[in-house]
């Protein structure tokens, strides 16, 4: 089973749940849990689950070079290239491999031949384990643009999983769970996409509920069932309760602001290490969401 | 015309709230949400709409079904995994699409068409605390940092033909493409900080993305009293890399009390909090004199 974490707004507290389910589910010995943090632009669940991280891996895009001895400068590269990565001037080609897409059409229609694509580092992946979670997360390189490539790569990991899912295999033994960056644009898609279940976390103010409608129109246009966690649920207003009972989104768990579960996430401890109540509050969530599917 | 862009790298911040009471207090200025895929600030300046345009950017394959042999040649070549049989017929997935066009290219009996796409709108607006101009991505479309781009264009073009020396940008988070179109050119950075280990971490990269384009850069510490010790330790952090940090704000439920009532913190209340804004815009309006 896939289960994302995303929210639309920024800072309602993705990780914290994301985080603390797993740590919930994996006390269950029957259960085999997987980690993927897809923020690759700002991971944060590694300082709360402290993995031991021993693979690394580079991400590399392919990007075009030009054989300038075989070009003859005819410009049908830049003339393919939708995303104005490449110019071609009389006697030179410039490549913006910051605007590269990786699509290959310049190397493809290159009549004489003279582009190759070669790798360019744009991050790494890294894996581990945290006690027996299985742990994934990426790390877009300081100035380069383009956070999707990373996060297919995190997603790659589990495409076993998925083709298991398609063969009606959902289980409740392999559950993963995906920690989504904020927002409602590519690099939320490209992390959620293909989930069984996402997960919206909100708060009860204005940008919380304007950002949660524009992560659910996100949810129903990909077709993925959902529900939502609405976080400091005592502050604020209540138009949020009152969207989902309207629009009949499940409200699966409300956590009430607590200074001490602030202070303690200030320091990365997880909110089930210092009050266990909430371990029992989040093997609930988890077991609404499985009866969902 | 000088230009300042907050940002926070880590979502939730307080970038808005803080953006929102810096356009009640700057005079002689023009506002600019950046955030495109989850634009809040209108939310508390409740503008007025002067003029609305639509964004295009990119664009999408159209399979025409009469001419579509499924012979499977765009599907070879889609570095996306945008292209799938689905009961015998090919089919474009518009989800994973990139819009790059290859699939078009290559179709054997050209079946395959491009469109431009329509992925958002913005907005010319008019707000009681002067212009602002604001954007709204579509759903689940790519965010390439071009609309982000046009809203700073346009409220430049706003703030030369008013005589407006001042230019204040609510960014979005994160450190691609939306974050590096926001800070490009910009005269100033305001990073808004949190006192927590996922602030601190955050916190380190965005000023280095920032650094690396070349924007003075300065941080402001939001909820410091959280946690009093990271708070020392991003001041410790901020002298080390050299950036100055220009403020600390107490972290008070007035705030989410003015963002419900849909009021700029220093209209709803001239408590600590307000204060602690004021002095902020204080220091930032000598920073950029």
């Amino acid at each position: 089973m896939i289960i994302s974490v995303a929210s639309g707004k920024g800072g309602t507290g993705k990780t914290t749940i994301a985080v603390n389910l797993a740590l919930a589910l994996a006390k269950d010995k029957e259960k085999n849990v997987k980690f993927l943090d897809c923020d690759v632009e700002e991971p944060n669940a590694h300082l709360f689950l402290k993995p031991v991280l021993d693979k690394f891996e580079k991400v590399e895009i392919p990007v075009p070079k030009i054989d300038e001895k075989k070009c003859t400068h005819c410009g049908k590269c830049a003339e393919v290239c939708v995303f104005n990565a490449i110019a071609v001037t009389r006697n030179k080609v410039l490549v913006f491999p910051g605007l590269c897409h990786g699509c290959g059409a310049c190397t493809l229609f290159c009549p004489e031949n003279a582009i190759s694509e070669q790798g360019r580092e744009i991050g790494i992946l890294e894996e581990g384990k945290a006690e027996s979670i299985s742990f994934i997360h990426g790390y877009l390189n300081i100035g380069e643009p383009m956070a999707p490539p990373i996060i297919r790569k995190i997603k790659k990991k589990i495409k076993k999983d998925y083709s298991d899912n398609r063969d009606n295999n959902i289980t409740n033994h392999h559950i993963t769970l995906i920690d989504a960056p904020p927002g409602t644009s590519c690099p939320v898609i490209e992390s959620i996409k293909d989930s069984d279940y996402t997960i919206l976390v909100t708060e009860p103010t204005p940008f919380g509920l304007h950002d949660l409608i524009l992560a659910v129109e996100v949810l129903q246009k990909l077709k993925i069932p959902h529900g939502v966690v609405l976080n400091k649920c005592d502050i604020g207003d209540h138009k949020v309760e009152e969207y989902c009972k309207e629009n009949d989104i499940p409200l699966l768990l409300s956590i009430p602001l607590d200074r001490e579960i602030a202070v303690a996430y200030s320091q990365g401890i997880p909110i089930v290490k210092i009050n266990p109540s909430y371990e029992q509050k989040f093997i609930q969530l988890f077991q609404k969401i499985a009866q969902t599917i | 015309m000088k230009e300042i862009v907050i940002i926070s790298g880590k979502g939730g911040t307080g970038k808005t709230v803080i953006a929102a009471s810096i356009a009640a207090l700057a005079k002689n200025k023009v506002m600019g949400d950046c955030d495109v895929d989850a634009s809040n600030l209108y939310l508390l300046l409740h503008p007025e709409i002067k003029e609305k345009r639509d964004f295009y950017a990119g664009i999408i394959p159209s399979i025409d079904l009469e001419k579509c042999t499924n012979c499977g040649r765009c599907q070879e070549v889609c570095r996306f995994d945008a292209i799938k049989t689905i009961k015998g017929q090919t089919v474009i997935d518009f989800i994973s699409c990139e819009g790059c066009g290859l699939c078009a290219l290559v179709c054997p009996v050209e079946a395959i068409q491009m469109k431009e796409n329509h992925c958002g709108e913005w907005y010319i607006s008019e707000t009681k605390y002067g212009p602002l101009v604001y954007a709204r991505l579509g759903i689940a479309e790519e965010n390439s940092g071009k609309l982000v781009t046009l809203v700073r264009q346009n409220a430049q073009k706003i703030a030369k033909k008013n005589n407006l020396e001042l230019i204040i940008v609510d960014g979005p988070p994160g450190i691609g493409c939306p974050l590096i179109a926001t800070l490009s050119g910009a005269n100033l950075a305001v990073v808004v900080t949190e006192p927590t280990l996922s602030g601190i971490h955050d916190l380190e990269r965005v000023v280095k993305v920032a650094q690396h384009f070349g924007v003075k850069t300065v941080v402001i510490i939001n909820k410091f009293d959280i946690n009093l010790e990271n708070s020392a330790k991003i001041e410790e952090w901020c002298q080390k890399a050299n950036v100055e940090m220009i403020g600390k704000i107490h972290f008070d439920n007035v705030i989410t009390e003015a963002l419900v009532k849909g009021l700029p913190v220093v209209e709803y209340s001239a408590n600590t909090v307000a204060k602690e804004i004021k002095d902020i815009w204080q220091k930032l309006e000598d920073l950029i004199n």
